[in-house]
């Protein structure tokens, strides 16, 4: 019985509360377009696109630190990278597409360097990865700053997903970019499920994570096939990047933010589940949009509380996380 | 004893982990032939068994050629790839894939270049073909360590390398490992069985190799050893055979 009676009551209780809560502000006032309706379809579109851009940099950390238990902790830098390169190769004439294949490319490649030159040492050597990548992610924080600079920048989309296209609801319109984050994230779900499940490349890496030396002995050269994973991982946080660098901004500091973010989403989520890492990214993205207009006035600043009230409450009913196995 | 040239052929091999020494000098050398090793818990016959096929730990040092080529220093997968199928102590199946995953994981590459694929091995334990959907580990002993043979089978090996297979299995699946060996090795496959359970031992082969404290202390055969009780008391210290064979 690892799931906790009194505290998985206690949270049930408090989601429900929530809703009810966030239910009454926005529907008090009746469905008509005069009340509260418009703003809370709003702000769940754009809680859900967040969830997405979240979903689509922690599906990559939860391939490498969830199954393969690399404790990467410059994915958040490699997020930043890929935006910046984005923005650098978009400067130099690119379109906003190439530009978005070949800053995920080459985020992967920085990635795998990592991880060929520093990482695969230390397989299974937790402290030790934590501390490389924690002064990979300092350098990499550093240059950046040296070559973008620490005036916030961001992204244009691409001309045909800059518009905007009305909801058919309450006459309000939303920017397409955004739904086409949503898309995106689907996508890569769902290609990144197939990969695991079905393909040969899926059941080494689940083969390695159960047991390396034994994948080993099979003739299966198991570095080679992780430093595979890890570009993989390392190209979803480009990838985020390019995303996130277009809807938000690239500035230093948001590598950490997305590094943080990343964790609480596979932490919540239980590590290795992309299920998990939807559900987490999900409910991340929407407490935090919702929180920031539902919270009473004079708690509006402690929104961001609530990201760690929603780990803390997690981790007390399931350690584990929600899709996480026992180990 | 070995018919024609040396299969593997072991020299001055230490292994060591850290600065405990488990295997002292060990030599031997196998043809295309059935060996059983022997010994009591602890001799070094599993540490023999990691260095063969180059798991770390422990260090090996000194010499293992197979067909000539020297082992000692490859990685684990490149031993593979040279022909050694290693049926590990304790199965060590992998919890999240299936019985069918455990087999198509195998690269292509080996798996073409002999007899063995996954339908070959389902038509030798048929069982296992009826439950190719079921997590690996969710199998029964018996079938568990089938499936490790499978496994190994599968990378198409010229030397069959199993660690204590009949451990926890029922007599009668132990019947019909013994049925398995014998079947393998006489389409030609090399075998050496480490095992410390001496019927088994002896059932599938006749040269028999007693490991103790790390070196391989007696070279004898099966119809030696189960003549000699105190020989069997000495170095297995288990109640001998009832009935000498």
């Amino acid at each position: 019985m690892l799931t906790r009676r009194g505290p998985a009551l206690l949270s049930w209780l408090l989601l429900a509360f929530a809703i009810v809560w966030v239910a009454i502000k926005a529907f008090g006032q009746g469905f008509g377009i005069s009340g509260n309706g418009p703003q809370f379809v709003i702000t769940a579109l754009n809680g859900v696109s967040l969830a997405a851009l979240y979903f689509i940099t922690a599906s990559g950390f939860t391939l490498i630190f969830g199954l393969m238990r690399v404790v990467n902790m410059a994915h958040g830098s490699l997020y930043l990278l890929g935006g910046y390169v984005a923005l650098d190769l978009v400067n130099h004439g690119m379109g906003w597409w190439g530009a978005m294949v070949l800053a995920a490319l080459i985020t992967g490649a920085v990635g795998l360097l990592v991880h060929q030159a520093l990482l695969r040492w230390n397989q299974g050597q937790d402290l030790r990865q934590a501390l490389i990548t924690i002064a990979v992610a300092t350098i990499l924080a550093d240059q950046m700053i040296v070559h973008f600079g620490a005036t916030p920048s961001s992204l244009t989309p691409p001309a045909e997903l800059a518009n905007s296209i009305g909801l058919g609801l309450y006459h309000l319109e939303y920017p397409v970019f955004r739904l086409f984050i949503i898309g995106a994230a689907l996508v890569v779900a769902l290609v990144l499920w197939l990969v695991i499940r079905f393909t040969r490349f899926g059941m080494i890496v689940r083969a390695g994570v159960d047991d390396r030396a034994m994948t080993s002995s099979l003739g299966i050269n198991v570095p080679l096939v992780f430093g595979g994973a890890f570009f993989i991982g390392a190209a979803l946080a480009g990838l985020g990047g390019v995303m996130g660098g277009t809807i938000l901004s690239l500035a230093p500091g948001q590598d950490d933010q997305f590094l943080l973010s990343s964790l609480v989403v596979v932490i919540v989520g239980g590590l290795g589940s992309l299920r998990g890492a939807a559900v987490g990214a999900l409910l991340l993205g929407l407490i935090e949009q919702l929180s920031a207009v539902y919270l009473p006035q004079q708690f509006t600043n402690d929104s961001i509380l609530l990201t760690f009230i929603l780990l803390v409450v997690v981790l007390a009913v399931r350690p584990q996380g929600l899709f996480g196995r026992r180990t | 004893m070995a018919r024609g040239e040396p299969l593997l052929e072991v020299t001055g091999l230490r292994a060591y982990y850290g600065s405990a020494l488990v295997v002292e000098d060990a030599e031997f050398s196998i043809g295309t032939e059935s060996v059983a090793m022997i010994g009591r818990n602890g001799m070094g016959k599993t540490s023999l068994c990691k260095a063969t096929v180059g798991m770390a730990p422990p260090v090996a040092r000194g010499s293992i050629r197979f067909e000539g080529r020297e082992l000692v220093g490859r990685p684990s997968y490149k031993i593979c790839h040279a022909g050694i199928g290693y049926v590990p102590q304790g199965r060590r199946l992998f919890g999240s894939l299936t019985v069918d995953e455990h087999l198509r994981m195998i690269s292509k590459r080996m798996v073409r270049r002999g007899r063995w694929s996954p339908d070959a091995v389902y038509e030798l334990f048929p069982r296992l073909a009826d439950r190719r959907r079921i997590s690996g580990t969710q199998l029964s002993g018996g079938e568990q360590q089938m499936l490790a043979i499978g496994r190994a089978l599968l990378t198409n090996p010229r030397l069959l390398l199993m660690d204590e297979p009949s451990e926890g299995l029922a007599p009668r699946i132990v019947e019909e490992l013994i049925e398995t060996c014998r079947t393998l090795v006489s389409e030609g496959i090399g075998l050496l069985l480490v095992e410390q359970n001496l019927g088994m031992a002896t059932a599938v082969a006749e040269r028999i190799l007693v490991m103790v404290s790390g070196r391989i202390a007696l070279e004898t055969t099966a119809t030696e050893l189960t003549g000699d009780i105190e020989a069997q008391r000495r170095y297995l210290g288990v109640e001998p055979l009832a009935t000498p064979a």
